[in-house]
């Protein structure tokens, strides 16, 4: 808790910034503005009040934010296609449906890895290789595939959602499996224990850790898949829809209001996992 | 040496020799239409006759990347030795920090194209942002890296605080920068990429790739997408080349990156 007050600090000061930029960037746009409507004389006061409360600002003020967000999130109803809650919740359910099945294929194929040695050789080179590959390039592509065989809707978004979370599980999940030392492994064949139950009382439980930290990148990979997919086929809206939609009708204000959702929800996934995490590893005794 | 990594290349060879060929056979055998999955040759047939277009694309993109790239690392790198000093501005910044890095930064690529335009200096920007968060994360925790005795040692000899830093702290830290390096080059990337979606001069592999993808012509999207892929290995491994060239006294350096490779 002592950073509480750094952190509050930082936030006010972000704020500020923030502020003081909204006024210097829009004030150009608010300066036109007064032009046009032929008020001439204006005092300094005038002019940033303006700056921070236009309509299509350059950058709105954080209470303009905040206001869209409460009218969005809260004053609309959820059914309505105005409604960030309802985009939200398209954006949610296509993250949670990609992020299940991709860290299940990935842990599957992380244990299928760490117990086939031909596996292993041939084929984690390249999936080590697809870490640096911008494999979101590829969200496009899967979403025209995908409507070739009429699957549309959440369907190909959570795809890409799943196929962005993959990767990055099956690497962790691999290191994890691998991470008990030589002696405990050793151990284990004192015990002339089998592979299955090697796997299951040692490099499972040893894994823990890096499953929790897997899946928190895995969540926010499958989020940013799901919203860049929404991008590429904004049809049936979801969080990449609304940002698409603002940036054609120039409406900032809501392209930041659906930002902010956005980070909302990764934020609460991931803290959400990390807290699970805590709570396991305190179970499991792993914090001796 | 080189036969052992010869015999380590080999079998990711053949793995990826084996995908390739189930893929063509796969295709030509069902008669897969080629706007569901091109076979591997048209691909390649594509990347060998659209050469300029790919060129013009890849000169384009790789512009924002790299501008964002620099600026994103390099500040993120500046602000952290910055706030090194003072315990109470990393107290505040790190948890924000932190969390910025699990957001889904790429979003704001419409307001960088409205602030900066259609060229790639809006791609800049995202990537900018991108890159700077784990660039800062990863430099802070780098310089907390030498131990209590490394530092006794720094203030017997009364060594400054910058001293302290150029000497132990800065060199310490150099794995996690590098890390942070290797990170970005990813971000950097996917940054530009998606930046395209949203608005571009008619160049650039990321417009290419979504524009293609809506007309069909998934050959094209596909030799974009291997272009990509090149594009992201080769700066990857470029700055794992640094590292090994920087950092060649870490000792445990070899081995790792053999494990990790494993």
């Amino acid at each position: 808790m002592k950073s509480a007050l750094p952190i509050a600090t930082v936030v006010l000061a972000i704020l500020a910034i923030w502020y003081v930029a909204a006024a210097l960037m829009n004030a150009s746009l608010q300066r036109d503005l007064f032009a046009n409507s032929g008020q001439a004389h204006y005092s300094t006061q005038e002019l940033i009040v303006g700056s921070l409360n236009m309509e299509r600002p350059k950058l709105p003020a954080p209470h303009q934010v905040a206001s869209e967000l409460y009218k969005l999130v809260f004053a609309t109803p959820p059914t309505s296609k105005r409604s960030l809650v309802y985009h939200g919740v398209i954006t949610l359910e296509e993250t949670l449906i990609g992020f299940a099945i991709g860290s299940a294929l990935g842990i599957g194929l992380a244990v299928l890895i760490v117990s086939m040695r031909w596996l292993d050789r041939s084929m984690m080179p390249w999936i080590v290789a697809s870490q640096t590959v911008p494999i979101i390039a590829l969200a496009p592509m899967i979403v025209v595939i995908l409507n070739q065989f009429n699957i549309t809707g959440i369907a190909p978004k959570a795809a890409i959602a799943a196929y962005l979370s993959f990767f990055p599980v099956t690497v962790g999940m691999v290191k994890g499996f691998r991470s008990p030392d030589p002696l405990q492994l050793d151990l284990m064949r004192t015990y002339s224990a089998t592979r299955a139950q090697t796997f299951l009382k040692l490099r499972a439980p040893a894994g823990a850790p890096f499953f929790f930290a897997s899946m928190k990148i895995a969540a926010a990979a499958a989020l940013v898949g799901a919203v860049v997919a929404e991008v590429t086929k904004s049809e049936d809206g979801g969080l990449g829809a609304r940002l698409l939609a603002g940036s054609y009708y120039g409406q900032t204000v809501q392209i930041w209001a659906a930002l902010f959702v956005a980070a909302a929800l990764s934020a609460a996934l991931v803290g959400l996992i990390g807290v699970i995490g805590r709570i396991a590893q305190r179970r499991m005794a792993f914090s001796s | 040496m080189t036969s052992g990594r010869l015999a380590n290349l080999l079998p990711p060879i053949a793995f990826g020799l084996a995908v390739l060929a189930i893929w063509e056979a796969g295709v030509r055998l069902f008669h897969v239409p080629a706007i569901i999955l091109p076979p591997p040759s048209a691909i390649a047939m594509r990347l060998a006759t659209s050469v300029p277009t790919l060129a013009a694309d890849f000169n384009q993109t790789i512009r924002g990347v790299l501008a964002g790239y620099a600026i994103g690392s390099l500040a993120g790198f500046v602000i952290a030795v910055l706030i090194d000093r003072s315990q109470f501005l990393q107290r505040g910044l790190m948890p924000i920090g932190n969390l910025v890095s699990a957001l889904p930064i790429v979003g704001i690529a419409p307001i960088m194209v409205m602030w900066f335009g259609f060229d790639w200096q809006s791609k800049a920007a995202v990537a900018a942002v991108m890159t700077f968060f784990p660039m800062l994360v990863n430099t802070v925790a780098g310089l907390e890296a030498p131990g209590a005795i490394e530092r006794d040692l720094m203030r017997s000899y009364t060594a400054s605080g910058p001293q302290t830093l150029e000497k132990l702290r800065l060199p310490a830290a150099l794995p996690f920068i590098f890390n942070a390096l290797k990170l970005n080059t990813t971000l950097a990337l996917i940054g530009a990429i998606v930046a395209e979606f949203f608005g571009t001069p008619i160049v650039g592999m990321g417009f290419r790739i979504s524009t293609e993808a809506s007309r069909l012509d998934l050959d094209v999207v596909w030799a974009e997408t291997l272009l990509a892929a090149i594009t992201g290995s080769a700066l990857f491994f470029g700055i794992a080349w640094l590292e090994r060239r920087v950092t060649f006294w870490r000792p445990a350096f070899q081995s790792t990156t053999e494990k990790e490779m494993r």
